[in-house]
This record gives structure tokens, C-alpha cells and sequence, in this order.
């Protein structure tokens, strides 16, 4: 059964993200990402990931993908793009150089001392004590030893929403008018 | 009936999914390279970010530690933050050049 939901969830995963890359509407392109993030969600879940896969759904599926075709429509560019090429011979070198991110990554991957590290948080995936489910888990881990970070991720989040406020409303004009309503659905979806 | 065996006595190993992620990679870096419209390029970001998020999984089964979903939290942060600035600059940018593509931009090459 995982064999089977794995080479399935993985080919749906490829043939989403080809779809991404290759579809010639950016509607279409946001669709098929969607399943590839839905089929990440399930692999997740293949791999004892259960809240990743929960938020995997909800903040990338609910609201990234949301976010990216609120904007294609508010700004109408659902057309094809021009097929003419302003730098010569950019798509061969582009596909030969993905071929060689791919070589290469496996290649680093095909080594023992690229996956060599032990256990640095103390709290096992699975088993080795009383740390509960899952969640409890991962919420040890990050409000103990990734505390630091958490905190500084909420920096983040409050410099993202500024910035993109600042950017998205014309300049001059005072916050509530006119195109400010496109800052407006990111905050929600990443709070 | 003859494929069943075969199917019954494979392992999914970490290695798999960690060839399913370098595969996922290299269409997004692709993607990048490939498109022309920035949306499009941005998809193909996430795309990278989740074959990204794909490995730390793996490698938190793998080594049996918590922390790697923890850092994929770190990165669905950092994607969001991301695509939020980056949409806002696509807004910004189209308002001013009525175009989304990268060919429209070529006035920053100096």
C-alpha cells in the first residue's frame, strides 16, 4: 500500500510540476500546482509528517495559491506569453542546466557523508519516550530549542506585511484607499 | 499477477524520496529558467521551496528527529513572507509598465 501511494503520489507530484512549468496559461500553471502541493501533502503523510501535511493543505493549497490567482486575475495576465526569445539559445541551456542541477544533486545525494548527521534536538520522530503524538512533538522542539528562531520568524512575518503594504499602494496615497486591498489577503493567510 | 511480488517486496527507502525532491528541483530551476512570466517564475520558487521541504522530511524520518519538520515550518514562513513582498512587487511593477514578464524589466540591465 505505501509502495503503491508512493509511486503514485510521486508521478502525480512530477506531472504537477511539469504541468507548472510547461502550461502555457498562468491559471493552468497554478492549477497543476496545486496538485503537486496536495500530492507533497500526502507524501508527507507517508513519512509520520502529519501537521506539516495539515499545514502543507491549508497555508499552501488554502492560501498561496490563492494569494497567486487573486493576483493573475486582479491584474489580467491569463494570456500567452511571447515565444520569441530575447536571449539566443536561453531555453536549451536552461533545460541542459536543469539536467545538470539534477546530476548533480544526486550525485551529492549518493554520498554517505551527505546524510551522516545524528539526532541534535533530542526529541525522536517516533517512540523513545513520553513526548505524545506528532504535534507535541514538533511543538517541544520549536518553542524549546528553536525558540530563537520562532521569534525571529515573527520579525519576519511583521517586515513582509509592511513591505508588501508599502509596495502595493501607490505612493502619496493614504493607507485604505484604492489598491490596498491586495495586501490584504496575505496577512490573514500567513497569521 | 506477476508484478504483484515484485511491487510486494519493494522498500520505500529515504533515497526515493530523495530522488522524487532532486527530480522536483531541477523542474522548478528549470521553470525559472525556462518562463518568462514572473508569476509563472514564482510558481516554479514554490516548487523548489517544496522539493526543499520534501528532503527535510525525509531526513527527519530518515534520522528519526523532530527538528527537520520544524524547519519545514521555517520555510513555509519564509515562503510566505516571500511570495507576499514578491507579489506586491509584480503589482507594483505591472501599474507602472502594464506588463508582467521578465522581457519588460530588461530596462534594469544598466
Amino acid at each position: 500500500m505505501t509502495v503503491f501511494l508512493f509511486f503514485l503520489m510521486g508521478g502525480l507530484t512530477l506531472v504537477g510540476a511539469l504541468g507548472v512549468v510547461l502550461a502555457g496559461n498562468p491559471v493552468h500553471s497554478a492549477l497543476f500546482l496545486v496538485q503537486t502541493l496536495l500530492s507533497v501533502a500526502v507524501l508527507f503523510l507517508l513519512q509520520d509528517a502529519q501537521l506539516i501535511a495539515a499545514v502543507q493543505v491549508i497555508v499552501y493549497a488554502g492560501a498561496i495559491v490563492v494569494l497567486f490567482i487573486f493576483v493573475i486575475m486582479l491584474l489580467g495576465v491569463d494570456r500567452r506569453e511571447a515565444l520569441t526569445e530575447t536571449l539566443r539559445f536561453q531555453r536549451p541551456i536552461a533545460v541542459a542546466l536543469g539536467a545538470l542541477v539534477l546530476v548533480e544533486i544526486l550525485l551529492l545525494a549518493g554520498h554517505s557523508w551527505a546524510t551522516g548527521a545524528k539526532t541534535t534536538s533530542g526529541v525522536p520522530l517516533s517512540g523513545g519516550g513520553d513526548f505524545g503524538n506528532n504535534i507535541q512533538r514538533v511543538a517541544r522542539v520549536l518553542f524549546t530549542e528553536f525558540l530563537w528562531p520562532f521569534q525571529l520568524t515573527a520579525v519576519l512575518l511583521v517586515i513582509a506585511v509592511v513591505g508588501s503594504v508599502a509596495l502595493a499602494r501607490r505612493s502619496g496615497q493614504p493607507v485604505g484607499e484604492g489598491m490596498d486591498d491586495t495586501s490584504d489577503p496575505q496577512e490573514e493567510s500567513v497569521s | 499477477m506477476s508484478i504483484s511480488p515484485l511491487v510486494a517486496s519493494l522498500e520505500i527507502t529515504p533515497s526515493y524520496y530523495l530522488v522524487l525532491a532532486a527530480a522536483l528541483f531541477s523542474i522548478g530551476a528549470v521553470g525559472v529558467l525556462v518562463r518568462r512570466n514572473v508569476l509563472v517564475m514564482f510558481m516554479s520558487v514554490e516548487l523548489m521551496l517544496n522539493a526543499v521541504n520534501l528532503t527535510f522530511v525525509a531526513f527527519a524520518k530518515a534520522l528519526n528527529d523532530t527538528a527537520g519538520q520544524v524547519l519545514v515550518f521555517f520555510t513555509l514562513v519564509v515562503a510566505a513572507a516571500e511570495v507576499a513582498v514578491g507579489l506586491a512587487i509584480i503589482v507594483a511593477i505591472f501599474r507602472r509598465r502594464r506588463g508582467a514578464t521578465a522581457d519588460d524589466l530588461t530596462v534594469l540591465k544598466g
